[in-house]
């Protein structure tokens, strides 16, 4: 059977697509359809042909294979050192194979470089900064991605993700009514404690622009919130897109890459209706990731930036710190061992490493801080990246890479970790509830919120 | 035979092999994307060079990268055997004379003693980059019989050139055989892996660049290779 109802090779493009598949529990019959799921060899050794250029052409031909590579994996050191979860290995026995072969691979083999793609590599792009010739797999399996996804060989989750995007612009069905509803919901919450205080939506020509993850309108609201705390509190001049609001990018973990352009794209239009004269995003590596970093490739922008000085959260907050737009209590100061984790999105993708502590040095009393070993470009993945966390059938896997964060986290002794990344913080998160070492884990927002400086004039009245 | 192979042949081989690798070098450079690759060369070209380069010293200058710092047995073996790859034929003496012979101009040359502990630490860095193939489990499963050919094609003029230069058994033959064997390195230098001899540098390059431009170098921050 070629293709099958839910299992093909075509990208779910309608709600009722979309509703099909997600009442497909556990993508049981999804997964049973991609046993017979054939490969369209021609199409994919078309597709090398057009999109393999000189970089990974000649990472596949050089590497030495020297082995230094595997050790920087963390995958490789928590799977018990198994020479199976050597990076190089792992790109050699799949797109190298593809490529070898011209293509002509069965369903079996496609079938296992999607288990390797999804569930042995999180694109954390470390192994790239210890191999002596630069090759980056996490690069080569986000190329690899792309090929398997276009054939059809996707985890179920992604699928829909994808489908999410596709259908809803966003990684939940979170219309643009929901979410301007959200913000509404949130600003009349929040102005009883915070008098005066607006998520103003649509406004045009504001300072900054501000966008953020599905997740926090659909499952954390008060995320948003907090959001708007702070920008009242620091007296920004902001507003949110009604449209062109959800910055993550499910689609770069499934390696949709038509998908990622046209979220990426909404964002911009965002960006060119409202003309703000920045923007910042929610604490989100991956999002970050899609909308700054890789997002105007995408797109197609040639100088390779936003159309506007587009922020990380970390990087707005460091500033609303830094010139004293935001205060801090002093008393209030976190006076307990606490450590952060360095997402590789950001840190290790756009070297965001210390303007992170910088942040920690307004809000932790000197000598509280501990930074995991390694740190910043050279931290791990958090076990949970590029799509991972989200996989159902790779779950023990993932379980088990988070125990590369568990030793580091158990190492420093603190039993408070900072996570600005929605995806390390939900991998923290389960972390804990898988292996319960008795930690916590917190974005920043409510961190600074509980220890601010408010001025008087902010403040309710009656009290 | 010795005048065809120091004559024609030679002059073949460097112009295959030199010319080899200029042509990967440049069907490199012209098979970059920069909307595949990612990354916007052109208009951060200066962001993009100062990656660039402190990508490629990191990885040349001994313990300067990271890697380097946390393997330090390899290293060391590494550097020797790449060290006396490159320098033994440019600076051995009884090369330079033939240089001198062709083209009047002659390089430095090494002591006679510095060019035989060269010669043999390659001899014994190849002979350790097998062992470590067959020893350790994470190389084994990557290495193939390939390797081991390059392997040899990389020492074979080092192990002859030595039998000849001790004048073990019949020096024509063992001299024959070292410029043979050396020509044969020379002329695999573009087709095989050996061509990392060049496309290192250019992919060492492109990462740089990458990080230089996009993954942080436009933020200030260095990647600490
Ligand atoms: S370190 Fe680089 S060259 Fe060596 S095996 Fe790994 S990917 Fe290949
Ligand atoms: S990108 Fe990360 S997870 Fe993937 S092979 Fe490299 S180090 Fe391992
Ligand atoms: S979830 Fe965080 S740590 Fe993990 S890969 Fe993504 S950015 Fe890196």
């Amino acid at each position: 059977m070629p293709e099958g109802q839910f299992c093909n090779k075509t990208p779910i493009t309608t709600d009722e697509q979309l509703k099909a598949t997600l009442n497909d529990k556990g993508g049981k019959q999804y997964y049973e359809e991609m046993n017979h799921l054939d490969v369209d060899s021609e199409k994919l050794w078309g597709a090398i042909q057009k999109t393999m250029k000189s970089r990974i052409k000649t990472w596949l031909e050089i590497c030495a294979h020297c082995g230094l590579c595997a050790e920087s994996c963390f995958l490789y050191q928590v799977n018990g050192r198994v020479p199976e979860q050597v990076p190089s290995y792992k790109i050699q026995a799949t797109l190298g194979q593809i490529v070898k072969k011209k293509g002509k691979v069965d369903n079996e083999f496609m079938q296992m470089c999607m288990e390797t793609a999804w569930s042995k590599c999180t694109c954390c792009n470390r192994c790239g900064m210890y191999c002596p010739h630069g090759i980056d797999m996490g690069i080569m399996f986000g190329y690899l991605r792309g090929l398997l996804y276009s054939q059809g060989f996707v985890p179920w989750e992604l699928k829909i993700g994808s489908g999410m995007h596709r259908v809803y612009r966003a990684q939940m069905d979170v219309t643009m009514e929901d979410w301007v509803e959200t913000c509404e919901w949130m600003a009349e919450e929040t102005e009883e404690e915070w008098p005066g205080l607006e998520i103003p939506v649509d406004k045009v020509g504001a300072d900054i622009m501000y966008t953020c993850n599905a997740r926090e309108p659909k499952h954390y609201p008060e995320d948003i919130a907090e959001a708007a705390i702070l920008f009242h509190v620091a007296g920004e001049n902001w507003t949110v897109p009604s449209e062109g609001w959800e910055q993550t990018s499910l689609s770069m973990f499934a390696g949709d890459w038509e998908c990622c352009k046209d979220n990426v794209q909404n964002v911009y239009d965002a960006i060119e209706r409202l003309k703000p004269k920045r923007a910042t995003g929610t604490e989100c590596g991956h999002a970050h990731r899609a909308t700054v970093i890789e997002g105007p490739y995408w797109t197609g922008r040639p100088d390779g930036q936003p159309p506007v000085p587009f922020l990380h959260y970390v990087e707005w907050l460091a500033e609303a710190l830094r010139t004293g737009k935001l205060k801090i209590d002093p008393s209030k100061r976190i006076k307990e061992p606490v450590t952060l984790q360095d997402s590789c999105n950001y840190v290790r993708n756009q070297g965001l490493k210390d303007i992170t502590r910088e942040i920690i040095s307004y809000i932790v009393e000197p000598g509280y801080f501990v930074e995991m070993a390694p740190t910043k470009e050279h931290n791990y993945c958090c076990g949970g990246g590029g799509g991972f966390n989200g996989i159902g059938k790779y779950r023990e896997q993932r379980n088990m890479a988070l125990r590369k964060k568990m030793d580091q986290i158990l190492d420093t002794g603190c039993k408070l970790v900072i996570a600005p990344c929605h995806n390390c913080w939900d991998a923290i998160r389960d972390l804990e509830e898988e292996y319960e070492i008795g930690i916590r884990w917190s974005f920043l927002k409510p961190l600074v919120i509980k220890m601010l400086d408010v001025p008087e004039h902010l403040l309710p009245k009656d009290e | 035979m010795y005048d065809f192979l120091t004559g024609p042949m030679l002059w073949v081989t460097f112009l295959v092999s030199f010319g080899g690798l200029l042509v990967r070098a440049v069907m490199y450079v012209r098979g970059l994307n920069w909307q595949l690759d990612r990354v916007a060369y052109r208009p951060n070209m200066k962001y993009g060079l100062r990656g660039g380069i402190i990508s490629i010293l990191a990885f040349i200058i001994p313990f300067r990268a990271r890697l380097w710092r946390v393997r330090p047995g390899f290293t060391l073996i590494f550097f020797a055997f790449h060290i006396g790859l490159l320098v033994t034929p440019i600076l051995l003496e009884a090369h330079n004379v033939m240089l001198k012979e062709a083209f009047g101009i002659s390089l430095p040359t090494l002591p006679t003693g510095v060019a035989d502990v060269l010669a043999w630490t390659c001899l014994v860095g190849g002979l350790f980059m097998v062992l470590r193939r067959i020893a350790f489990p994470e190389v084994r499963i990557i290495t193939t019989f390939y390797d081991y050919l390059l392997i040899a094609i990389t020492v074979a003029p080092f192990i002859t050139g030595l039998i000849a230069r001790y004048e073990m058994g019949d020096y024509n033959f063992w001299l024959m055989a070292h410029i043979i064997t050396g020509e044969i390195w020379l002329l695999s230098l573009p087709f095989t892996k050996l061509s990392h001899a060049i496309l290192f540098f250019m992919s060492r390059m492109q990462l740089g660049m990458d990080y230089g431009i996009k993954r942080g170098g436009m933020k200030g921050s260095d990647m600490a290779w």
